[in-house]
C-alpha cells in the first residue's frame, strides 16, 4: 500500500471540515501511515477466493415490523439545540 | 449538425409505510416541526437503526414490477456529506449491493413503444426539510421527514427525448400507485426526479458531457427543463464551446436552468458498508410471498381489457391509468354488460367532471352502480342520451340516485324535440281532417291532436313541448 500524502490528508480533513496547522498535518500524516502500515499486514493473506465481508457476525435480516411508537416530545428533541424557534432548529442560512 | 439527446433519470419515491425506515416514528407529512423525531432520526450518537421490513418488501415489489433481477444479498452503505438537513452527517443508502438491479419498463410515446432499462433500485432514508427565513439570514431545520423511506430508481441512459422522459416518470408513478407503495405525488415531493442529459451528434456512439438537472417538480417541468437544456447545450455545441459537467437547477418561474454554484468540486461521498446494519438476504420463499401479493399491473390489465372486453387500445390505456379507474370500469360493466358503452361514458362524461372538480374516481358521487343505472335507463329509452348526461351531472353533484333524479325532474317524459316532431308528424298524417280544421281557424281541435300524441307516447310526451311543436308545424 502506497503511503498517503499530505495533500490526501488535507483533502480528507477538508471533507470532514477540519483545519490543521502545517505541523499537525505532517504529524497526522505520519501517524496515519503508521496505522495503515500495520493494517497492510492483512494484505499478506491470499483472499482471492474469499467473498468480501462487511460484518464479523454471520447475522442477516435484522428487521423491525412496520409499527409506530411515540416520538420524543418536541421540547426534548430540540433540547440540545444552541438556537431554537417554534420547535425548529435554527442554523445559519444555507442555500 | 443534428444532435441526439441522451437522458437518464433518477427518480426518488417516498414509500407510504406507517413508520420510518430505521425507527418507529410515524411516517406522515404535514405535522409541526420536529414532532415526529426520536434519537435515531435525530442522529444522536450511539443509537442503533433497525430496518423496517416493509421497506424491503415495497422495494422488492417495485423490482418485480420493473422486470428486475433481485440479488440474494444486499447491503446498506453510508454516503457522507454535510448539510443541515442531515443530522447524522451521512445518508444510509446502498452502494455496491442494491436490493434490485437490471430491469426495464415499456413506455408509449406517440403510438410507439420504447423499452427503457432500469439500472438499479435501492433503498435509503430521506433528509429533513429546511425552511429559509425571508428577512433574517437563518434557516429552520425540521427533521420530521428525516428517515422517511425512499426508493431511488435509476434508469439507463436510454431516454431520447423530453416526451419520453415525461412518459417514463408517468409510468414509474403509475407503477408505484398500482403497487400501493407510494402516493407518487410530484407536487408534494413524494415523487422527485433528477435528470442527466447530454447531447451527441446523430450517429455517434460515445456520450457527450452531461449536466445534471434538479428541482423539476411536475411532469410538465421535467419535459420543459429537458427541452430548455437541449436548446442550451445545442447552442453551445454549435458555437464550438464545450459543455461543463455540472449540476443545474430548473427555475420553473423563469423557464431556465442555472448552474448551482459551489458544487463544482467532484463529490466524494466516501461510501462504506454501514456497520450498524447487517446484510439483507432474500430467500426464495420471501420472494414468492411478495410475488403472490402483487396486483395486476397496468400493462397486463390493458391487454386483458382489450381481450376480455373487446376494447380499443386507446380505451384500454385510459381505463387502466390507475387501479381505481380499472376497478370502477369492471364493476360498472358487471352491472351493465356493454363494455364499449361504459368505456365511452367513463372516458368522456365522467372524466370531464372528475377533471373539472379534481375529485378522484373512487371518491366521486357517481358510483359504478349509479353509472350502470343511468346507462340502463338510456338503453331502455326511459331517458335520452342527452338526459343521461344531465342525470350523470346531477348525480355527480348531489349524490342522489339516478332513479330519484329522473323522478324529481320528470325527465322520464319525452322532451326530445326530434323524437316528438316525428310523433307529431305521424299524428298529423293520420288526421288530415283535423289538421285542415285547425288551419281553417278551429283552434280547439288542437286538444284532440294533443291527445293523439299522448296516446302514441303512452303519456310520456312533454305536453308543453308538444304544444309548441304543433303550433310550429301547423302554422309554420
Amino acid at each position: 500500500m502506497a503511503d498517503i500524502t499530505i495533500e490526501e490528508l488535507e483533502h480528507v480533513a477538508q471533507l470532514a471540515r477540519l483545519s490543521f496547522s502545517k505541523d499537525e498535518l505532517a504529524n497526522f500524516t505520519g501517524q496515519l501511515n503508521d496505522i495503515l502500515g500495520y493494517i497492510a499486514k492483512l494484505e499478506e493473506i491470499d483472499t482471492a477466493d474469499v467473498p468480501p465481508t462487511t460484518h464479523a457476525l454471520q447475522v442477516t435480516n435484522v428487521f423491525r415490523e412496520d409499527r409506530v411508537e411515540p416520538s420524543l416530545p418536541v421540547e426534548e428533541s430540540v433540547a440540545n439545540a444552541p438556537q431554537e424557534e417554534n420547535g425548529a432548529f435554527v442554523v445559519p442560512r444555507i442555500i | 449538425m443534428n444532435y441526439e439527446a441522451v437522458i437518464g433519470l433518477e427518480v426518488h419515491v417516498q414509500l407510504k409505510t406507517s413508520s420510518k425506515i430505521f425507527c418507529s416514528c410515524v411516517n406522515k407529512f404535514g405535522s409541526s416541526p420536529n414532532t415526529q423525531t426520536c434519537p435515531v432520526c435525530l442522529g444522536m450518537p450511539g443509537v442503533l437503526p433497525v430496518l423496517n421490513r416493509r421497506v424491503v418488501e415495497y422495494a422488492l415489489r417495485m423490482g418485480m414490477a420493473t422486470n428486475c433481477k433481485i440479488p440474494k444479498y444486499s447491503q446498506l452503505a453510508r454516503k457522507h456529506y454535510f448539510y443541515p438537513d442531515l443530522p447524522k452527517g451521512y445518508q444510509i443508502s446502498q452502494y455496491e449491493l442494491p436490493l434490485v438491479e437490471h430491469g426495464w419498463v415499456d413506455i408509449d410515446v406517440e403510438g410507439k413503444t420504447r423499452r427503457i432499462g432500469i439500472t438499479r433500485i435501492h433503498i435509503e432514508d430521506d433528509a429533513g426539510k429546511l425552511v429559509h427565513d425571508e428577512s433574517r439570514p437563518v434557516s429552520y431545520v425540521d427533521l420530521n421527514r428525516t428517515g422517511t423511506p425512499l426508493i431511488e430508481i435509476v434508469s439507463e441512459p436510454d431516454i431520447r427525448s423530453p416526451e419520453e422522459a415525461a412518459a417514463y416518470v408517468r409510468k414509474i408513478r403509475q407503477l408505484v400507485r398500482y403497487l400501493g407503495i407510494s402516493d407518487g405525488n410530484m407536487e408534494e415531493g413524494s415523487l422527485r426526479c433528477d435528470a442527466n442529459i447530454s447531447l451527441r451528434p446523430e450517429g455517434q456512439k460515445e456520450f457527450g458531457t452531461k449536466s445534471e438537472l434538479k428541482n423539476m417538480n411536475s411532469f410538465r417541468n421535467v419535459q420543459k427543463a429537458l427541452e430548455y437544456e437541449i436548446r442550451r447545450q445545442t447552442a453551445l455545441l454549435l458555437d464550438g464551446q464545450e459543455i461543463v459537467q455540472e449540476t443545474r437547477l430548473w427555475d420553473a418561474g423563469k423557464g431556465v436552468t442555472h448552474s448551482m454554484r459551489g458544487k463544482e468540486e467532484a463529490h466524494d461521498y466516501r461510501y462504506f458498508p454501514d456497520p450498524d446494519l447487517v446484510p439483507i438476504e432474500i430467500s426464495d420463499q420471501w420472494m414468492e410471498e411478495i410475488r403472490a401479493d402483487l396486483p395486476e399491473l397496468p400493462d397486463e390489465k390493458r391487454r386483458r381489457f382489450m381481450e376480455q372486453y373487446g376494447l380499443p387500445e386507446y380505451d384500454a390505456s385510459v381505463l387502466t391509468v390507475s387501479r381505481e379507474t380499472g376497478d370502477y370500469f369492471e364493476e360498472a360493466v358487471r352491472l351493465f354488460d356493454n363494455p364499449k358503452s361504459v368505456s365511452n361514458w367513463i372516458m368522456v362524461e365522467l372524466m370531464k367532471l372528475l377533471k373539472q372538480t379534481d375529485v378522484s374516481i373512487e371518491q366521486c358521487n357517481v358510483t359504478p352502480a349509479y353509472l350502470a343505472e343511468i346507462l340502463a335507463l338510456v338503453d331502455k329509452g326511459t331517458i335520452s342520451a342527452q338526459m343521461g348526461k344531465e342525470v350523470l351531472q346531477d348525480c355527480f353533484g348531489t349524490g342522489k340516485s339516478p332513479a330519484s333524479i329522473v323522478e324529481e325532474k320528470g325527465l322520464s317524459q319525452v322532451s326530445d324535440e326530434s323524437e316528438l316532431e316525428a310523433v307529431v308528424a305521424k299524428v298529423m298524417e293520420a288526421n288530415p281532417k283535423e289538421v285542415e280544421l285547425y288551419r281553417g281557424g278551429k283552434k280547439k281541435v288542437l286538444s284532440f291532436l294533443m291527445g293523439q300524441v299522448m296516446r302514441e307516447t303512452r303519456g310520456k310526451a312533454n305536453p308543453k313541448k308538444v304544444n309548441e311543436i304543433f303550433r310550429k308545424m301547423l302554422e309554420g
